[in-house]
């Protein structure tokens, strides 16, 4: 029998402490207030000194609530029976249905070795050409959305979770507005995704602690998932609430901040979440989409900053639409050589385009004269810009790369391109 | 008398424990975790109670858990069998690894970093009754390309007789292969040997200064930013700009004996590229695969941070061993900024009073500590070895005035700045020609280099010039220049690196192609007006790029060259 402690030393934002014995690092406890039990983690010991977060928050803790360590580490159920769940950020359920018991396995569990890796291989289409065509997805990759606030940034994860061909997706919400958490279920219902959808869901009014648990519930889960062979896509939305909670233990804990008010560990901490992302050899793989907001449309912000140094690549979504510049896929050539012929060279040739177009616009706003070709520009890139980076648009490749063809084909003469002749003889389109 | 502890506190990644007995810094620990041992490092003593940190994740480590101290510091073992090999930081082969482990890093499982079974055909260079110091070589074995030296123990003091030596045959690592003697002390000697990683290897003669330059076949960095056999460089740069795509390409492609990769703190699928990869590429110097010339050291973001604290330190540590034999060994660390964030971390649960940025107030010391290892030196047998060291950086929202990119400039001998505005123009290499800079000598005559400088600078304020006044604006020569200075940069700075050919000039072509660049810009051209100018640079540029593409010294090669002289006999003016 575990002993129960009832005395709380002291109560500091969602951290207390207590006096006790035979307690072990990241433990977790019970802690009994007057609004009903909450999960506890330890998160330091100092002698018989032992630092709890409360999952609930220290708000009505009292000095004289009972805590009774539990023994174990923060663990999760391993069945498919999590599939079509819904769960809040420390695994209870949120849909009403039975809590799960069967097969727990830890969270925040070791790295995958890397010689275990493979280099991935797989594209996952999406079916919205500024991806597909432009930054490809690869299976296994970490990629992050930038964005802020207001942008449709759940609305394109939830099209891409949908189109996209997995066997199991994973949504992690951190502090998200309920509003859109109730999207994300109508959508994957109405996709009929729901079935295959496992949900951890922290919503913004929930307590902050619960939030940092979320990614670490989700990938433990994906990663049970996919050495079981599924090929498996997380979501993680928004990361930077993640940080920001991060950042409040941080300063509560009195730790040194870095950057920010940031902990100097944020890099470490991003990064172990973001590397779960991997193909295995012989078995499934985990693709990690996150969205992060940078607060201020500040891409040197601690928090997309140090996102940009683990993820490969990024998505910039502004004004509704995923910017050609800044965007970047890195994994891209593993793949887009196997598409189709013209996959690369039209890639980089409209981009090319698009970018003398922005030149062009930058003259007429300054006022110089415009020349002939000036003007073919500008009507390029009107067009690439509805036919291309509108969001609405959803085909596969293969018709997004004919459609590029088209919009050369309506503006320029073929060696105004740029590109080879052998791909113009062949993909140009006659005229009619 | 056995030093005992007792662990008294968990923070992190940092345990503090409470011993009986004597400890020494830096010595490395065992927290005894159930079945499991778990690799620490003595970081801070206070009285009886010492601060170690973890190399392992510290999940379920309770008070009152015993811990182990063995008196040694933390050391790598050398010996044949190092290079083709992949390791953690702290030496552990990870393939085995896996092997044993399967997908995931079990934390407390310690495998041998050297194979003990496999024989070696050892050939003695010593004959008993030599009198040897720390570092002459007693034997030799073939370790794939190299005669790798079997030296006399690098901690050894003053002159040593040779008792006896191993008649040539085949021995495993640990046979005893010679016996050394001095007045009173003898010392056995085996084929491996091991050293402590945070002290330098200094069984040398003397250090020289680095003056031969270090050919890495990317030609901004030979022609304008060389770097040195023995050097040290550092490339910083915002995400995306390309710093680990150029540090692969240099480790494929530069002059060295052996590359040591120290993949530290970054991602892991790059690192699995480059485990992939090098076992296929062939490296045409040798005809062997890159991998026998290669050691990587791999401690992904994702790896525990104390660990990746050390593997730098093992890199360089492996790094000057291979130094000893005479060889010129390259390490490549990406990115020391993670490494110094790790620094960071571990300050922070210490509680030390922070300087910038929270980085520690020993920061700069550490960092030119780490670079300083980097050197030419003159061995005891006469022969030089070198280790250059290449450290990427990871400024902060790319900024260079960021603690460690300014503590990392004032130690290294050639900076490579990467710029965002360079790699989104998808500029490759990102290197900024303004902003970089390099003390030591290049491939190419300093005048012509400091006229190609010019022209870049001239250039560039002619560009900023030209967006406040227009074309229109601009007068026919300073556009000229403007011109020629994009010419420069878009033919000879810039470099195609999936083309097989332009990936990797030989340093005689880097030298006859920027002759040709050197011979354009300061010719003089007829040219009408700023159409004509754009329109003839625009032909010489597409002439120049083909060129570059074409192998060196053939047909094609030629055919080329004379279409770039044909274009500019047309308009060059006198003529």
């Amino acid at each position: 029998m575990r002993k129960i402690y009832s005395r709380i030393e002291s109560i500091s934002g969602n951290v207390i402490s207590v006096l006790a014995d035979d307690v072990r690092y990241k433990d977790l406890a019970v802690v009994e207030t007057r609004f009903g039990p909450s999960l506890a983690e330890v998160i330091r010991l100092d002698g018989k000194i032992v630092s709890l977060q409360v999952f609930n928050g220290g708000r009505g803790v009292s000095t004289g609530d009972e805590v009774r360590f539990l023994g174990q580490t923060m663990k999760v159920s391993l069945t498919d029976n999590l599939l079509g769940r819904i769960f809040d950020g420390s695994g209870k359920p949120r849909d009403g249905g039975p809590e799960l018991t069967e097969n727990m396995s830890e969270i925040g569990g070791p790295s995958v070795n890397p010689s275990k890796r493979i280099i991935p291989r797989n594209m996952v289409r999406t079916g919205i050409p500024m991806i597909d065509l432009f930054n490809s997805l690869v299976e296994s990759q970490k990629l992050p959305i930038f964005s802020v606030s207001g942008e449709p940034y759940n609305q394109l994860l939830a099209r891409i979770a949908l189109q996209a061909e997995v066997d199991a997706i994973i949504l992690g919400g951190i502090g998200l507005k309920y509003d859109d958490y109730l999207f994300f279920k109508d959508e994957l219902e109405k996709g009929g995704a729901l079935s295959r959808t496992v949900f951890f869901v922290h919503t913004a009014s929930d307590p902050i602690v619960e939030a940092l648990l979320v990614p670490d519930m989700a990938l433990a889960v994906a990663e049970g998932f996919a050495v079981a062979g599924k090929k498996v896509l997380v979501l993680l939305t928004d990361m930077t609430n993640f940080a920001d909670a991060m950042k409040e233990i941080a300063i509560t804990m009195e730790q040194v901040p870095s950057n920010r008010g940031y902990p100097g560990d944020l890099y470490s901490q991003l990064a172990s979440r973001y590397e779960k992302a991997v193909d295995f050899e012989g078995a499934g793989s985990i693709t990690i989409l996150g969205v992060t907001t940078m607060p201020g449309d500040d891409v040197t912000h601690p928090v997309p900053d140090n996102t940009g140094y683990i993820t490969e690549g990024q998505f910039y979504l502004r004004n509704g639409r995923i910017e050609p510049f800044g965007s970047l896929s890195r994994l891209k050539q593993m793949v887009n050589g196997k598409t189709r012929e013209d996959h690369r060279s039209v890639m980089d040739g409209m981009i090319k385009l698009y970018a003398n177009y922005k030149d062009s616009l930058e003259k007429r706003a300054m006022g110089f004269r415009l020349s002939s070709w000036d003007q073919k520009l500008i009507q390029y890139g009107e067009l690439f810009e509805k036919q291309m980076m509108d969001l609405s648009v959803n085909i596969p490749l293969e018709q997004a790369l004919d459609a590029g063809w088209d919009i050369l084909a309506r503006c320029f003469e073929p060696a105004e391109t740029g590109l080879k002749s052998d791909l113009v003889q062949k993909f140009w389109p006659k005229k009619v | 008398m056995k030093t005992e502890g007792k662990v008294v506190g968990v923070n992190g990644n940092m345990v503090s424990v409470e011993f009986t007995g004597n400890v020494t810094m830096n010595e490395v620990a065992y927290v005894v975790l159930g079945d499991k041992r778990l690799k620490a490092e003595v970081i801070r003593v206070r009285g009886n109670r010492a601060e170690v940190q973890v190399f392992e994740l510290t999940k379920g480590i309770g008070v009152g858990d015993p811990v182990e101290f063995t008196d040694d510091l933390l050391s790598v073992d050398l010996g044949p069998g190092l290079l083709g090999r992949i390791y953690d930081g702290l030496q552990n082969p990870l393939p085995e690894l896996a092997e044993q482990c399967g997908f995931f890093l079990d934390r407390g499982v310690y495998l041998k970093p050297l194979d003990d079974a496999r024989t070696w055909d050892f050939v003695p260079l010593a004959k008993v009754g030599d009198k040897v110091t720390a570092g002459l070589a007693l034997g030799q074995v073939k370790e794939g390309l190299f005669d790798h030296h079997i030296m006399t123990p690098f901690h050894l003091e003053g002159t040593w007789t040779v008792q006896s030596v191993v008649p040539a045959g085949a021995y495993t690592i640990n046979h005893e292969v010679a016996v050394l003697a001095s007045a009173d002390r003898t010392q056995k000697v085996t084929m491996v040997t091991k050293w402590p990683v945070k002290k330098a290897i200094k069984a040398y003669a003397e250090r020289l200064k680095p003056t031969e330059t270090l050919v890495t076949k990317v030609r901004s960095v030979d022609t304008f930013f060389p770097v040195a056999k023995g050097g040290t460089w550092c490339t910083p740069g915002p995400f995306g700009a390309g710093k680990t795509v150029l540090q692969q390409t240099t480790s494929r492609n530069a002059d060295v004996d052996v590359v040591i990769i120290a993949a530290c703190g970054e991602r892991a699928g790059e690192v699995v590229e480059t485990l992939k990869e090098f076992p296929e590429l062939i490296d045409p110097k040798t005809g062997r695969t890159l991998m026998e010339r290669t050691i990587i050291i791999c401690n992904t973001s994702s790896m525990p941070v104390a660990a990746r604290e050390a593997s730098v330190y093992t890199a360089v540590t492996m790094a000057e061993y291979y130094r000893q034999m005479g060889l010129d060994v390259l390490l490549l660390a990406d990115s020391t900024s993670r490494w110094a964030q790790a620094m960071r971390e571990m300050s922070g649960r210490l509680e030390e009073i922070p300087g910038e940025e929270a980085f520690p107030a020993y920061l700069e010391s550490v960092i030119a500590g780490f670079y300083e290892r980097a050197g030419i030196v003159r061995l005891k047998s006469g022969k030089t070895g070198s280790v250059s060291i290449g450290g990427s950086v990871s400024p902060a929202g790319g900024n260079f005035e960021e603690p460690v990119t300014q503590a990392t400039l004032k130690v290294v001998g050639a900076f490579h700045g990467l710029t965002r505005e360079r790699s989104d123009a998808r500029k490759y290499p990102a290197i900024h020609p303004l902003e970089s800079w390099s003390k030591y000598g290049g491939i190419v005559d300093d005048d012509k280099t400091a006229s190609g400088r010019h022209f870049l600078s001239r250039s560039y304020e002619v560009g900023q010039m030209m967006k406040v006044v227009g074309e229109e604006g601009t007068s026919q020569d300073d556009f000229v220049i403007y011109l020629k200075g994009e010419f420069l940069d878009s033919v000879y700075l810039q470099q195609n690196s999936f083309d097989a050919v332009d990936a990797s000039p030989s340093l005689e072509r880097q030298r006859y192609a920027f002759d040709l660049v050197h011979d354009i810009l300061a010719a003089e051209f007829n040219l009408s007006d700023k159409d004509d100018a754009r329109g003839f640079f625009a032909k010489l540029r597409t002439a120049f790029t083909d060129w570059n593409s074409a192998e060196w010294q053939s047909e094609e090669f030629k055919a080329k060259e004379r279409a770039i002289r044909t274009l500019m006999d047309q308009k060059q003016a006198g003529r």
